[in-house]
C-alpha cells in the first residue's frame, strides 16, 4: 500500500517523459525537413551570444517594463525547477523533502523559491493585464485573434494556478511542521506561505495532509501536463530560444545570402570561352534543376523552421516593422507564425501518411502568406533587430520573393520595369549609361 | 564655386600608369538623381580641396544590383555584381567610398563571394577617418548651434552597425544633436529600401516617409541630416508634405560639411 504513490508518481512521470520525448521527436523531424545551412562554424562567437542573448536575456532589457516582467518570470523559473528536483526525487523514493539535510542552505533555498513565486505571481497578474486590460498595439494585431490570444492567457492561467498550487503545498506543510506531525521534517524558510497560516490553523492534521498531499500532486502534474503543453503552445521559446540564438546570423544583417547555382549559371553567361551549346558533363544534367526561393516549407532552411517554433508571438517585430506602423498588411510576427502553423500542418500530414509527405494543394505562399504582405517590406532589418531570441522574419520574406520573381516572374509591374532598367542600361531609371559621368560637367 | 570639379576616371588613372587612393563609387542616384547629385558634387568638392588622390568609374559604373537582389532577382543581381567586378578587379581597386549606403552594403557584404574583395567605406566614415588623420578639418561655421536630427539610413545603421561616424561630423559641426525617439539601432526606414523606392507602396493608412518625417518633425529641428540618397528623397517629401520645406532642409551630412567650408 505504502509504494502506492510512488508507483503512481514514476507512471505518470514516465508517460509524461515519454509524450514529451515523441513531441521533441517531431519537432526535429519537421525542423529538419527544412534546407541544410551552415550555422555550425564560429562555435566561441554563438556560444557567447547564446549566453549573453539567451541566458543573459540581453536584447530582452531594450523594452524595459517588459523586459524586466520577463527576467522575473525567467529567473522564478529556473530557480524553482531546483524544487522540482527535489519534488521528483520524492516521488520517486517516497521520501519527503529529501534536501532538508542541507538545513541552513535549504531554508534559504525554500526561502527564494517563495519570494520568487510571489514575484512571479504579481508578474503574471501584470503581464494579464497588459494582454487584456490595457490596449498595447503589438497585442491586438489580426494574427493574435482566437487561439493565439488564449494560449498566451492560458500560459498566465496555468503560471498562477502552479505558483498558488506551490505556496498552498508550502503552507499546509509548515502547519503540519509546526504541529509536530512525525512525517513532516521541519525544514525550510516559509517567507510568504507563513501568511497563508491563518487558513489552515484550525485544520486537523488529517485535513492538512490532504491538503498538503493534494496540493503537491496537483502541483507536480500540472508542470508534466505544462511541459507537454508547450509543443502545442507559443511557449515552446523557453526551450528553444537557446538553440536559435545559438544557431543565429552572426553575418552583418545587410548581407543577404547569394545562391550558388546561379553564380554558376552566371559564370558561363559571362565566360567568353564557355560554350552554349556544350553537353552536359556525366551525371550533371540528372539532378532536378533546382527551384529558386520558397514557396513552401519545405523550401526554407532548418533555421528558418527552428524560428517558427522559437517563435513565442511577443510582436516586438511587428512594433517596430515600417510597413506594419504605417498599417500594411505586412507582420512579421505574422511570418513567422505562417510558417510554424504549415510547417505543423505538413507534419500531420506526414504523419498520416506513414512518414510520407502527401501533395495536400496548399502552401506557405498564397495559403497562409499573401503577396500583398511580402512586397510590403522594406528590408529594413528592424524586425531582425527587435528580436530577443535571433529570429530573422526578413530572411523568409526574402526567399519567397525570390520564388514570386524568379519562378513566377510574378514581381509589381514597376519593379518590372526598374528591373528592365537595370538590364538594359545599368540603372533602375531609363539613363543612358554613357551619360553616368555628365554629373561631373554641370556645375 | 571657385573651381570647377576634378572628377578623373579610373581609365584616365590607367592610361598614365596610376593608381588612385580610393575610387569613389557614385551609384546610380547619384549619377543620374538631380538631388543626390548635389551630393556627389558637395563629395567631390571636398575631396579636391584636401587633395584626396580619387577616381570614378563614369560610364564604366553600373547599378551594384541591390534593388534588384532586394526584388527578389538573383539572376540579375548576380549580372549586375560580376560584370562590376569583373571591371573593379581589372582596374585593381582596393579601397572603395561611396555615399550610397545601399552601393556600400553590396559591394562590402555580397561581392566578396563573388570573387569582389575591397575595402569598402560609406562617405561619413570615409570622412571620419580623413578627420582623424589630420587631413579633413571640420568646423562649425553656418552650422554652429543649430537643432539637428539625423536620420539613420537602414543600410548603414542596422545592416552594417555604423552609427557612429555621421554623428561624429555631426558634432564637429558643433550643431545641437537631437535625437528621434526611434534612432540608432530602433531607427524607423524612410521607406524606400527592399527596392520600394521603385513601387508604389501597398495598402496602408499612410506612407512611411510621412510617418517619419512627423518623428523627425517631433524634434524641432532646423536641418533633417541624412547619410543616403534615397532617405533625403523620402524625407524632402515628407516635408514637403507636411508644407515644412521653407523652415527645415533635408540634406547629407556631406552637404553640410561642404556648405560649411562654402565649397
Amino acid at each position: 500500500m505504502s509504494y502506492l504513490p510512488q508507483l503512481l508518481f514514476v507512471i505518470a512521470f514516465a508517460y509524461a517523459v515519454y509524450f514529451f520525448a515523441r513531441n521533441v521527436k517531431r519537432l526535429r523531424r519537421n525542423i529538419l525537413l527544412g534546407k541544410d545551412v551552415d550555422r555550425k562554424d564560429r562555435k566561441s562567437e554563438r556560444l557567447s551570444q547564446m549566453i549573453r542573448v539567451a541566458l543573459g536575456q540581453s536584447k530582452m532589457v531594450t523594452r524595459p517594463i517588459a523586459g524586466t516582467l520577463h527576467v522575473i518570470i525567467y529567473v522564478g523559473f529556473v530557480i524553482i525547477n531546483i524544487e522540482v528536483l527535489e519534488i521528483i526525487i520524492d516521488g520517486i523514493s517516497g521520501q519527503h523533502r529529501i534536501f532538508a539535510f542541507l538545513c541552513p542552505v535549504y531554508s534559504f533555498l525554500i526561502g527564494s523559491f517563495e519570494i520568487l513565486a510571489l514575484l512571479v505571481l504579481i508578474t503574471v497578474i501584470l503581464f494579464w493585464t497588459r494582454r487584456n486590460i490595457m490596449r498595447i498595439k503589438r497585442f491586438l494585431s489580426p494574427e493574435l485573434k482566437g487561439w493565439p490570444k488564449n494560449d498566451a492567457n492560458l500560459i498566465l492561467y496555468f503560471e498562477v494556478v502552479l505558483m498558488v498550487l506551490f505556496l498552498t503545498m508550502n503552507a499546509a506543510d509548515y502547519q503540519l511542521q509546526l504541529n509536530n506531525h512525525e512525517a513532516y521534517v521541519k525544514a525550510g524558510a516559509f517567507p510568504v506561505s507563513q501568511f497563508l497560516l491563518p487558513l489552515f490553523e484550525n485544520m486537523s492534521s488529517a485535513t492538512l495532509v490532504i491538503v498538503e498531499r493534494t496540493a503537491w500532486w496537483a502541483h507536480i502534474l500540472g508542470i508534466l501536463f505544462f511541459l507537454n503543453y508547450l509543443y502545442y503552445s507559443k511557449h515552446l521559446h523557453i526551450l528553444l530560444a537557446f538553440p536559435n540564438v545559438y544557431f543565429a546570423n552572426l553575418e552583418e544583417k545587410g548581407k543577404f545570402k547569394n545562391l550558388d547555382s546561379v553564380t554558376n549559371e552566371v559564370k558561363m553567361m559571362l565566360d567568353p570561352n564557355a560554350d552554349p551549346f556544350a553537353e552536359p558533363a556525366e551525371g550533371e544534367g540528372d539532378e532536378v534543376p533546382e527551384k529558386f526561393g520558397a514557396s513552401d516549407v519545405s523550401d526554407l532552411s532548418w533555421f528558418q523552421l527552428l524560428s517558427a517554433y522559437t517563435c513565442t508571438e511577443c510582436g516586438r517585430c511587428t512594433s517596430e516593422c515600417p510597413a506594419n506602423q504605417t498599417g500594411k498588411k505586412l507582420s512579421p510576427r505574422k511570418i513567422m507564425m505562417d510558417t510554424r502553423d504549415r510547417l505543423e500542418e505538413v507534419g500531420k500530414n506526414i504523419d498520416a501518411n506513414k512518414g510520407e509527405f502527401q501533395p495536400d494543394g496548399k502552401q506557405l505562399l498564397d495559403d497562409y502568406i499573401s503577396r500583398e504582405e511580402l512586397w510590403a517590406c522594406t528590408t529594413c532589418n528592424a524586425c531582425v533587430e527587435a528580436c530577443p531570441v535571433g529570429i530573422d522574419p526578413l530572411s523568409i520574406i526574402m526567399d519567397m520573393r525570390q520564388y514570386l520573381v524568379m519562378e513566377e516572374s510574378a514581381a509589381p509591374a514597376e519593379l518590372n520595369n526598374a528591373m528592365s532598367n537595370i538590364e538594359n542600361n545599368a540603372a533602375p531609371w531609363p539613363y543612358n549609361q554613357q551619360d553616368r559621368l555628365n554629373w561631373a560637367k554641370e556645375a | 564655386m571657385s573651381e570647377a570639379m576634378r572628377v578623373p576616371t579610373m581609365a584616365e588613372y590607367m592610361a598614365e600608369g596610376k593608381q588612385p587612393e580610393v575610387l569613389f563609387w557614385v551609384g546610380c542616384a547619384g549619377s543620374f538623381d538631380d538631388r543626390a547629385k548635389k551630393i556627389t558634387k558637395a563629395f567631390v568638392k571636398i575631396l579636391n580641396k584636401i587633395g584626396v588622390d580619387f577616381a570614378v568609374l563614369g560610364t564604366e559604373e553600373a547599378c551594384t544590383g541591390d534593388p534588384a537582389k532586394r526584388a527578389g532577382n538573383e539572376f540579375l543581381f548576380q549580372m549586375q555584381a560580376m560584370t562590376n567586378i569583373e571591371v573593379m578587379n581589372a582596374y585593381e581597386v582596393k579601397k572603395v567610398v561611396t555615399t550610397c549606403p545601399h552601393c556600400f552594403n553590396t559591394i562590402k557584404n555580397e561581392y566578396p563571394s563573388l570573387g569582389g574583395e575591397y575595402q569598402v567605406m560609406h562617405h561619413t566614415q570615409f570622412l571620419k577617418q580623413l578627420l582623424n588623420e589630420g587631413r579633413l578639418k571640420v568646423e562649425g561655421g553656418k552650422y554652429k548651434g543649430k537643432r539637428i536630427t539625423f536620420h539613420d539610413p537602414c543600410y548603414l545603421g542596422r545592416a552594417n552597425d555604423e552609427y557612429e561616424a555621421p554623428r561624429e561630423l555631426l558634432r564637429k559641426l558643433e550643431v545641437e544633436l537631437v535625437e528621434m525617439k526611434s534612432c540608432k539601432t530602433r531607427a524607423l526606414c524612410c521607406g524606400a529600401g527592399g527596392a520600394q523606392m521603385f513601387k508604389d507602396a501597398e495598402k496602408g493608412d499612410k506612407e512611411v516617409n510621412i510617418h517619419r518625417t512627423e518623428e523627425a518633425l517631433e524634434t524641432q529641428p532646423s536641418i533633417i541630416a541624412a547619410g543616403c540618397p534615397f532617405c533625403n528623397t523620402m524625407m524632402t517629401d515628407g516635408v514637403k508634405n507636411k508644407e515644412k520645406q521653407d523652415d527645415i532642409e533635408v540634406l547629407d551630412v556631406v552637404e553640410m560639411i561642404a556648405n560649411a567650408e562654402d565649397l
